[in-house]
């Protein structure tokens, strides 16, 4: 299965999206790319420029999905940077740990055209369920 | 949607729900708002009403003001009074946008003499006022002096020149929620936040300049008593938070306390956006400390933003603020948990009040009314889309059914993606300027999520509030010029 993210109807105030992919590792990099695609008008202007490292632990693979892109948003805000993943390694069975590297470039307004200001990913309906072809998450985003 | 079938009207607009409803309820859910609007409310919010009824400590009702609609853990619009002691505090409760608030300020200037310059002015206000993704405030701070700010509130934005003694007799609090403790704050938030005081924000966020017109007065004497005394008043109205500082703090929180409530506190867990501690914990304490850090942001991002516009309109029309009349009516928060005393069976209890989306309304007499507002209640802000107008209302006596709270908007009805596939951003920006609403938007696709269509009738809401006894009409107000994030 392809990867890939559509955004559905959720909490009337706020932005709602549902990841699929075969693997945990591309389904966390596709919220990513989902995050991004709700941060910028065009995801494709988003330039490589920048690395940053990422590494996570959590006590279940749906809060370190829930940490995963609060880090993401917390690096646009704090950092200034647009970032997606350009590989996810998800491990762990009593916790669940997430190393990844992060791809992007300085956040600029004049560049970029700027869509929603995604305050911080919610725990609000968050589920990673397994499919027969792989797993879906479904994510709902505070704007 | 429909309403509950076991939901019964007790009142001339309240409506209740008897803990049968759902296992667990420790109190009822008390709903206001006309049959109309409680009728129109999603399903979501009497379930989400019904969750929260299911909290350790909580007192009298779990509470939906008018505008409610659904929201995280608790409804937007939800109010709930925790005792202090065997009680919890929910960051959900709260909303991540710690002390969202509203400001208005009022002006002796006419629509007649801003008219011709109106463009000038919302071109200056956006430009001055930074909005959207990636905004940076003007203040550049260092990590030391966010911290002091985060302790003081806004007092510490007025001694730095941001203001005047006055704007903080007219502000909740005074500006400054005490128990702040920056220690409690994670190095995270402090890194988020340092940029961003001065900031308007996106979503909901704006700062609008509106027009009191005499036939929008309901209350003449409360509306001259709270400074709007002329025809076609100019007034200008904004609505923001703590910004992502406010997000950072809620977010590390409520990681945390999810990961303790199965452990260490032996809560049940119902809804993750309900994760809650004891208030009397070390971690509810922490929090609390942490909530009252962002609060003080958000008193001192609105004070520095008020500092801004009076620079603005100085400019544009070559007075002084002072010349222009320009002082703030009142600041009032909307996204809060606050210590308080409340009678409740005839008896002084001191709990922990959450309002998500609700504006506290402290009636005529309150001892923590400032003495202008005294014998008027306290003045309430109730922001409506940018296309219908807002409210100022005032608190009143029989608002001890709710804890003083009252509504704080007009509530959305549409999803921001079904706002977005009716409305297009450039479109909606031309139809309000040939209606003379200019508006300035960091997002055209934030603009049109914005859309009137997406909200509900802010009359009706401001209405259903005097009906229930929340709070009483002073008057509406009609936008002219919007800057949106």
């Amino acid at each position: 299965m392809k990867a890939r993210y559509e955004f559905v109807e959720g909490a009337t105030g706020d932005l709602s999206f549902v990841a699929y992919a075969s693997t945990l590792d591309s389904l966390f990099a596709a919220a990513s790319e989902a995050v991004l695609a709700a941060t910028v008008e065009d995801p494709s202007s988003v330039a490589a420029s920048e690395r940053q490292m990422l590494s996570l632990v959590e006590p279940d693979v749906e809060l370190l999905l829930l940490r995963f892109l609060n880090e993401l948003v917390w690096l646009r805000d704090a950092k200034g940077l647009l970032l997606r993943a350009e590989s996810v390694h998800v491990t762990g069975e009593s916790e669940a740990r997430l190393d990844a590297t992060l791809i992007g470039e300085p956040l600029s307004r004049k560049r970029h055209v700027l869509a929603a200001d995604i305050k911080a990913a919610t725990a609000h309906g968050l589920r990673i369920e397994a499919r027969p072809d792989g797993f879906e998450a479904h994510v709902t985003l505070d704007v | 949607m429909v309403a509950p079938s076991t939901l019964q009207r007790i009142g001339p607009a309240c409506f209740e729900l008897g803990i049968g409803f759902r296992e667990g309820m420790r109190v009822p859910v008390r709903v206001f708002g006309s049959e109309k609007l409680v009728k129109e409310m999603d399903d979501h919010v009497f379930i989400q009403a019904a969750n929260v009824a299911t909290l350790p400590g909580i007192v009298e009702a779990s509470f939906a003001m008018p505008d409610a609609h659904w929201g995280y853990g608790f409804p937007i619009g939800g109010v709930a009074a925790m005792d202090e002691e065997s009680g919890v505090i929910s960051p959900g409760g709260i909303g991540f946008d710690i002390n969202c608030g509203m400001r208005l300020v009022r002006t002796d200037l006419t629509f007649g003499e801003v008219a011709p310059r109106l463009s000038e002015l919302v071109d200056a206000l956006a430009d001055r006022v930074p909005a959207g993704v990636g905004a940076r405030g003007f203040l550049q701070l260092n990590a030391s002096e966010f911290e002091e700010a985060l302790r003081e509130g806004a007092p510490w934005a007025v001694k730095r020149g941001y203001g005047v003694p006055e704007d903080l007799v007219h502000t909740e609090a005074m500006g400054r929620f005490s128990g702040a403790d920056p220690a409690a704050v994670s190095a995270h938030a402090i890194e988020r936040g340092l940029a961003q005081v001065g900031t308007l924000g996106s979503g909901n966020h704006y700062l609008e300049v509106q027009v009191a017109h005499s036939e929008g007065v309901a209350d003449p004497a409360l509306a001259r008593a709270f400074g709007i005394d002329r025809p076609e008043q100019v007034m200008l109205m904004f609505h923001c938070g703590s910004r992502g500082f406010g997000h950072q703090v809620a977010s590390d929180y409520l990681q945390l306390f999810l990961r303790l409530m199965p452990t260490k506190f032996g809560l049940p867990l119902i809804d993750r956006e309900l994760a809650s501690a004891p208030f009397a914990s070390a971690e509810g304490q922490s929090y609390y400390a942490a909530m009252c850090c962002a609060a003080n942001m958000s008193f001192v991002n609105r004070q520095v933003i008020l500092h801004r516009i009076r620079e603005v309109f100085s400019r544009v029309f070559q007075r002084s603020p002072e010349m222009l009349g320009i002082r703030c009516i009142y600041d009032v928060a909307h996204n809060t948990a606050k210590r308080e005393t409340h009678m409740v069976g005839g008896e002084p209890r001191r709990l922990l009040v959450h309002r998500k989306g609700a504006t506290r309304a402290f009636p005529p007499g309150h001892p923590e009314l400032p003495p202008a507002y005294r014998a008027t209640g306290q003045p309430v802000i109730v922001g409506g889309s940018m296309e219908t107008g807002s409210w100022l209302l005032a608190g009143v006596a029989s608002g001890a059914a709710s804890f003083y709270s009252t509504a704080h908007g007009s509530g959305r009805t549409l999803s921001r993606t079904r706002a977005r596939k009716l409305v297009r951003g450039r479109a909606l920006q031309d139809e309000l300027a040939a209606r003379g609403i200019l508006v300035r938007a960091a997002s055209l696709r934030g603009l049109a999520e914005e859309a009137g269509l997406a909200y509900k009738n802010v009359d009706e809401v401001a209405e259903a509030t005097e009906m229930a006894g929340l709070s009483r009409r002073v008057a509406h107000l009609v936008p002219i010029g919007n800057v949106k994030g």
